[in-house]
């Protein structure tokens, strides 16, 4: 049985508890970095970054890339989408394929 | 191309040609798995593109939702409102199999099936906005769940894919050129002792040949003198 977890600033992320996913609100850098190897090694299946935090974390959360388990995905905070998400598909394209052939053509 | 350093013999040959025959094996069947991990993670990559388009596209208007609820109102408010969630979600995780790539499969299960009874706040202290705004979550929850399972597949699928044609790659430019050039090496010297071996007996065979006429010679010549003296 494995859980949802979601790290951002507060006002991003505190509706999400609605919906039944663990808040864990952060501000700084180092404070969600630690939060987040916390609950990498418990039961988290899905972890939900917000961009702004993801970006500044980057490191910590790649080493995870390569690991079955937790997912840790991007999502846009409240000040909109800064195109992480979609550099992060393009990476992974890039990764695979040598070049980027998915986005160069629109 | 450096060839491997090993000893000219046709024991080392044989194992050499048998090395050669595994890696252009191996090469093949990496290259197969290659083409194909490649052709279902651009599948995937372009469904995540489009998920994600969505996904941020949704998660926008229940951010504007929120904003408006906050507005409205004080934040402790809506602080102890959010304070005791009422749905809960687990999830089973299961596992795929792409092409020998452990996938995780994400299964979700909520507390509450209920989805109108969502709400851990009373209505009288709160706002329609924050409704609105924990209902268009709840809806898009789904897709959120989804883009995590796809996206962490093609993270996965990705760095398998590098691994593989690293491999394939050392295989083909360095691994099966360097045997080639070994075994030709080895071959080459193989044929040279040959060689070495028949001009060494053809000489000995002229010496000895050589020799006996000589012999021969003597014995004739001796015979005649014996003749005319006779």
């Amino acid at each position: 049985m494995y859980k949802i977890g979601i790290i951002g600033d507060k006002q991003s992320v505190q509706g999400f508890k609605a919906v039944g996913l663990d808040v864990f609100d952060c501000n700084k850098a180092d404070e969600a970095k630690r939060t987040l190897h916390n609950i990498a090694d418990d039961n988290y299946a899905i972890i939900y970054v917000t961009e702004s935090l993801y970006d500044q974390i980057k490191e910590s959360i790649y080493e995870y890339n390569e690991e079955r388990l937790p997912a840790i995905i991007p999502i846009p905070g409240m000040q909109g989408s800064l195109g992480l998400g979609l550099r992060n598909i393009k990476m992974a394209v890039e990764k695979a394929v040598g070049a980027d052939i998915l986005f160069s053509n629109d | 191309m450096a060839r491997l350093n090993v000893n000219p013999t046709r024991m080392v040959l044989t194992s050499l040609k048998n090395r050669l025959r595994v890696a252009v094996k191996g090469h093949k069947m990496l290259k197969d798995k290659r083409d194909e991990l490649m052709k279902r993670f651009l599948e995937l990559a372009r469904e995540n593109k489009a998920l994600r388009e969505q996904v941020e596209a949704h998660i926008g208007d229940v951010y504007s939702n929120f904003v408006i609820a906050s507005a409205v109102m004080s934040s402790e408010v809506l602080e102890e409102a959010l304070m005791y969630p009422k749905q809960g979600v687990t999830i089973e995780v299961g596992r795929k199999n792409v092409m020998s790539v452990d996938v995780p499969v994400f299964d979700f299960k909520t507390t509450t099936d209920d989805t109108a009874n969502i709400y851990p706040y009373g209505f009288a202290n709160t706002s329609a906005e924050l409704d609105n705004a924990i209902e268009n979550l709840s809806n898009i929850f789904p897709e959120l769940l989804k883009l995590a399972a796809v996206e962490k597949e093609v993270q996965l699928l990705a760095a398998e894919i590098e691994k593989t044609r690293r491999r394939v790659n050392a295989l083909e430019y360095i691994m099966i050129p360097q045997l080639e050039e070994t075994i030709k090496y080895i071959q080459m010297k193989l044929d040279e002792n040959e060689r070495g071996n028949q001009t060494r007996l053809m000489k000995v065979k002229d010496m000895m040949v050589q020799e006996a006429i000589e012999e021969k010679q003597q014995f004739t010549k001796e015979a005649i003198n014996e003749y005319v003296n006779k």
